[in-house]
């Protein structure tokens, strides 16, 4: 194996009329506006540089990359001059050598001559530099002013900053401004002083850095460079993979030298990401070799016992003959199963393939019923396709954005770096969220319109902007005429028209300020592409599948749908949550969303697997722990997911696994679940693993192993080796072939295979004889289900109130640095921006109730309690209160409620009356819980053999 | 399973697809026989059958239209 070598044109990339010119006698073609640098790497000349690199916009500091163009005077700079018809452009003369050596000479007489020692040694611009113009000597001598004895930031624990070896080409700070948008550092100092300064000159771990590697990555020198490469040393080959972190997708070239982990460095081809990254995809891999990994199959009779190490033989054994007989005593449909969205697309299938033939039910579900479901069953009745319409890309063509229930700067930070972007360049911005997210007021970025509803209140506001828009003629019928449901569009306009859904009448309910709602509407309909992007704050509600089908109505009404710029997004949470959709994770869905009751589908199924199919459908995951705790679910297979963390009203899912007789957990650590499991079967990290992920846009992409499973098994293996224990063969010999099958009986995966994958890069399904090549944009030519359908959507008020005695309403989320459970990021150094989880509430709020800022407090529901640390801030509003769940010792869902989306029983995360009160820190359940899963996690060990 | 919690969720289908346009009841049995495993729509059923305690009138008329699979 060899680097993936990825060539830096110096500049980035233009479209344009196609230009001919002469550089160093021979004919090459570029787009008007390429730099000169760029055109002639694109023909094979490489002209020395320091200052460009192809992420950034040219600079033109550095002056080593000058040329000659017969007819002008003087030598301009190839990366700030752009290519002309008929240019004769000089790259290698005489005076260009000698200029370029004294440029050199310069930099290199403020240069720490350390290259045997210096961890870039090999992979140093300055070095090649040298090299490449010929540089023999220095006549300045090292002996001048210099910076040599400047002391290094070692602050960020992944990342260290030598100022002793900056250049000042100032890349790094262009990095922060240009491709991730925080505008974190700049250049303090004149002349000689000038040096990287993070903030106001304080240290990286101070400053408002994010972590996100992108000046790391921009560094031509070691003066920014990761502590692994320092610690390891230089990578010797490497492989692309798609990070298993947020639902953006980003593709990363693992770094490796023999089978360890270099660093994750972003894929400039990765068409998700596009070369950036975040602080969990680029730096928080440490979990993969964390002492905490179990590594060896163990199983226990009791809960309360401590865990026996055993073979994996023994393991799969047990397990399928516990999940047997419960079948023999309790009846076929007293057990089930768990995919994970952390998992890949083939792992899935197996998962709710084992369920569905050698189970013989449906109880197979997956996370993204706690956070997607009602996307998908919203998206599928208003378009008939249950998935966002647009590629991450569109957004470089959206005028007007609305971000609702989202918070992408820390959900999904590099979708929101390009987002940052387009706004920067002049999109016009809309957050609705009862917080002020960071995309409200951020640097160069300000949203025209915040619209800070009460949660809960999401429909409301979303008729009040339709009513706008329809009461004001700002409807476009042409596009719904052409592509919609008329009669249906007729009746919706009437109902959004009602007085009652008018701005005034909403502001009520929502707390939002009448003229904003008006103002944001006419804005969307009416400011050019619209485009929406929504998360879990849209969707974790009683009303979650209406507000889908609402923000679909009002795309459809403004004609918003069908073409780049546009488009309804919602952004996912996990890495595979699109995809553990796709495979048919659903207790009523077969892959590529077909109910099993359907015959036809059902058919296909049966005869490739050789075994009848239930045509009822399963139970969703709220519903297996209601069976549980009721006595007729008694067994359970949890492929890499934490339900007892991750789900609402901690109590009741302990109730529901401590009530099973059986339960098999897949994972990488001993989380929450496996406290009450029987059976622990150690999971495999995405670097060690072959298979498929599908993010946000529903591109599918390559997981590439690059190092063995560590606990000796696959996750695939271990899945298809439990369905042949429990008599279901599962013949595969590699995930390839799992989705081979996945193509063979799902229409909209017919074209994908890994061969095609490796030869595009991506797909985005559909992929089949019509699209062969994938499908961007959806909808273009007219919705898959025919004619775009409006749906009613009446407002409900959720039946969680707040009263007095719980008179604030907390709302949960996530924090850049961590993720989901926190499973993997909490080992990792990540905890050091968030080592526990906090309430912010307001300052009102925090006064009326004796609350400092740092205080413990006892956030109570009607669910339950818990305890933690307030931050006080005018983030949220006065009444609403937040925290994340990242955090065990906190378990913020304790504390919410078990009401659920209409539609879909995802549950209602967003919206929990609460009280919260001084306290002196943890209660007493914390406690308990804590020694509970101390023990828990005992591990017998066999005795070494004699 | 719990009655309470399936009247809820019951009821909660119920009112959206009362807002709809048609057979709120239809709409709201083809939901129940398509997305509520078979013991969930036995247990209702059950409520039903036994006064159907704080199921709303189309909800109640939904689950009369129920016709569960023999266990």
């Amino acid at each position: 194996m060899t680097m993936v070598q990825e060539i830096d044109y110096g500049t980035p990339a233009r479209t344009g009329r196609i230009v001919r010119l002469t550089i160093d006698g021979r004919t090459v073609e570029a787009p008007e506006g390429t730099s000169i640098m760029r055109a002639a790497m694109a023909g094979g000349t490489q002209i020395p540089k320091l200052c460009a690199t192809d992420s950034v916009a040219a600079f033109g500091s550095c002056r080593l990359c000058l040329v000659e163009i017969d007819g002008r005077p003087g030598t301009p700079a190839s990366c700030t001059t752009p290519v002309a018809e008929g240019m004769a452009v000089r790259t290698q003369t005489e005076r260009l050598k000698t200029l370029r050596r004294g440029v050199m000479e310069l930099y290199i007489s403020d240069h720490p001559l350390d290259c045997l020692t210096c961890a870039a040694n090999g992979d140093c611009e300055l070095q090649d530099m040298a090299g490449a113009v010929g540089l023999r000597e220095v006549r300045y001598g090292y002996a001048g002013e210099n910076h040599l004895g400047e002391a290094k930031d070692l602050s960020n624990p992944y990342f260290a900053y030598d100022p002793a070896k900056c250049i000042v080409c100032s890349r790094c700070v262009r990095a922060c401004e240009e491709v991730q948008g925080t505008f974190a550092l700049t250049i303090a100092g004149r002349g000689f002083e000038s040096r990287v300064s993070p903030g106001m000159g304080e240290a990286f771990m101070d400053s408002e850095c994010v972590s996100c590697g992108a000046c790391v990555q921009a560094c031509p020198t070691a003066t920014l460079i990761e502590k692994s490469v320092v610690e390891i040393g230089q990578p010797e080959h490497s492989v692309v993979t798609t990070c298993a972190y947020c639902g953006v997708g980003c593709a990363y070239k693992a770094e490796m030298r023999g089978d360890e982990l270099v660093r994750m460095v972003p894929y400039k081809d990765g068409k998700a990401n596009h070369g950036h990254s975040c602080v969990k995809g680029r730096f928080a891999w440490g979990y993969a070799t964390h002492r905490e990994r179990i590594l060896k199959p163990m199983i226990r009779a009791r809960i309360t016992d401590p865990w026996q190490e055993v073979s994996w033989e023994t393991a799969i054994a047990h397990a399928a003959a516990e999940l047997r007989r419960i079948q023999a005593t309790h009846g076929k449909g007293a057990v089930g199963g768990i995919t994970s969205s952390r998992c890949t697309n083939e792992e899935t299938f197996l998962v709710q393939k084992l369920v569905r033939a050698a189970l013989g039910n449906n109880n197979v579900d997956t996370c993204a019923r706690v956070c997607h479901s009602p996307t998908g069953y919203g998206l599928k009745t208003a378009f008939g396709t249950s998935a966002g319409t647009q590629d991450f890309d569109s957004v470089e063509q959206a005028d007007v954005v609305i971000v609702i229930g989202a918070n992408p700067t820390d959900g999904h930070p590099v979708f929101a770096s390009r987002l940052k972007k387009r706004l920067r360049e002049g999109a016009q911005l809309i957050v609705i969220d009862p917080r002020r997210i960071d995309l409200v007021r951020t640097p160069h970025v300000e949203a025209a319109y915040h619209l800070p509803l009460r949660p809960g209140t999401n429909v409301a506001v979303l008729d009040a902007l339709a009513h706008v828009v329809v009461t004001e003629g700002l409807v476009d019928e042409a596009f719904v005429r052409e592509r919609c449901d008329w009669d249906d569009f007729q009746e919706w306009a009437a109902f959004v028209a009602e007085a009652r859904n008018s701005p005034e009448a909403v502001e009520r309910v929502s707390g939002v300020p009448a003229d904003l709602i008006r103002g944001a509407a006419r804005l969307y309909a009416t400011g050019g592409n619209g485009a929406i992007y929504y998360g879990l704050g849209v969707t974790e509600h009683s009303q979650g599948t209406t507000t889908v089908m609402a923000i679909a109505n009002l795309a459809m009404a403004t004609g918003n749908l069908g073409r780049p710029g546009v488009g309804v997004n919602p952004l996912r949470g996990q890495n595979n949550v699109q995809g553990a959709c796709d495979m048919g994770s659903f207790p009523h869905e077969l892959s590529g969303y077909r109910h099993v009751g359907d015959d036809a589908t059902r058919s296909m199924f049966e005869s490739l697997w050789g075994v009848a199919i239930d045509r009822e459908p399963g139970l969703r995951i709220p519903n297996m722990l209601d069976a549980a705790v009721d006595g007729t679910f008694k067994g359970i297979y949890i492929q890499g997911e934490d339900i007892l963390q991750s789900d609402p009203n901690t109590h009741h899912v302990a109730a529901g696994l401590a009530a099973m007789e059986c339960v098999v957990v897949q994972d990488l650590f001993l989380n929450e679940t496996a406290s009450y499991a029987h059976v622990f079967l150690p999971g495999s990290t995405f670097l060690e693993k072959d298979g498929t992920f599908t993010n946000a846009e529903r591109r599918i992409q390559r997981v590439r192993k690059v190092m063995e499973p560590r606990s000796g098994m696959a996750d695939w293996e271990i899945t298809v080796a439990l369905a042949e224990a429990l008599g279901f063969a599962m013949p595969y010999s590699h995930p390839s072939e799992v989705m081979d099958e996945i193509a063979r009986l799902t229409p909209s995966f017919a074209g994908v295979s890994f061969q095609r994958i490796d030869a595009l890069g991506s797909i985005q399904w559909p992929c089949n004889e019509k699209a062969p090549e994938g499908t961007p944009v959806m909808h273009g030519a007219g919705f898959v289900r025919g004619r775009g359908k409006f749906m009613l959507t009446e407002y409900v008020p959720t039946d969680e109130r707040t009263g007095p005695r719980f008179p604030l309403l907390l709302t949960t989320g996530r924090i850049l640095t961590q993720y989901n459970v926190g499973a993997q990021t909490r080992r990792t150094a990540n905890v050091a921006w968030h080592e526990e989880d906090v309430l912010e509430i307001h300052p009102h709020d925090a006064e009326q109730r004796g609350v400092q800022d740092g205080d413990w407090v006892r956030l109570a529901s009607r669910t339950g309690e818990t305890c933690l640390r307030a931050r006080v801030t005018d983030r949220v509003a006065p009444g609403v209160v937040y925290t994340t769940f990242h955090h065990p010792t906190t378990q913020a869902n304790v504390v919410t409620t078990e009401y659920t989306d209409w539609a879909t029983d995802c549950p209602e995360y967003k919206v929990t009356a609460v009280q919260v009160s001084p306290s002196n820190g943890p209660n007493e359940w914390q406690r308990t819980y804590d020694a509970f899963a101390h023990e828990s996690r005992r591990v017998v060990r066999p005795a070494a053999a004699e | 399973m719990s009655p309470e919690k399936l009247v809820h969720m019951a009821n909660q289908i119920a009112a959206f697809f009362a807002g709809q346009h048609g057979d709120a009841a239809a709409a709201t049995a083809d939901h129940l026989a398509k997305f509520w495993e078979p013991r969930m729509r036995r247990d209702i059923l059950a409520h039903e059958a036994a006064g159907g305690a704080g199921l709303s009138a189309v909800a109640r008329d939904a689950v009369r239209r129920l016709h569960v699979a023999a266990a």
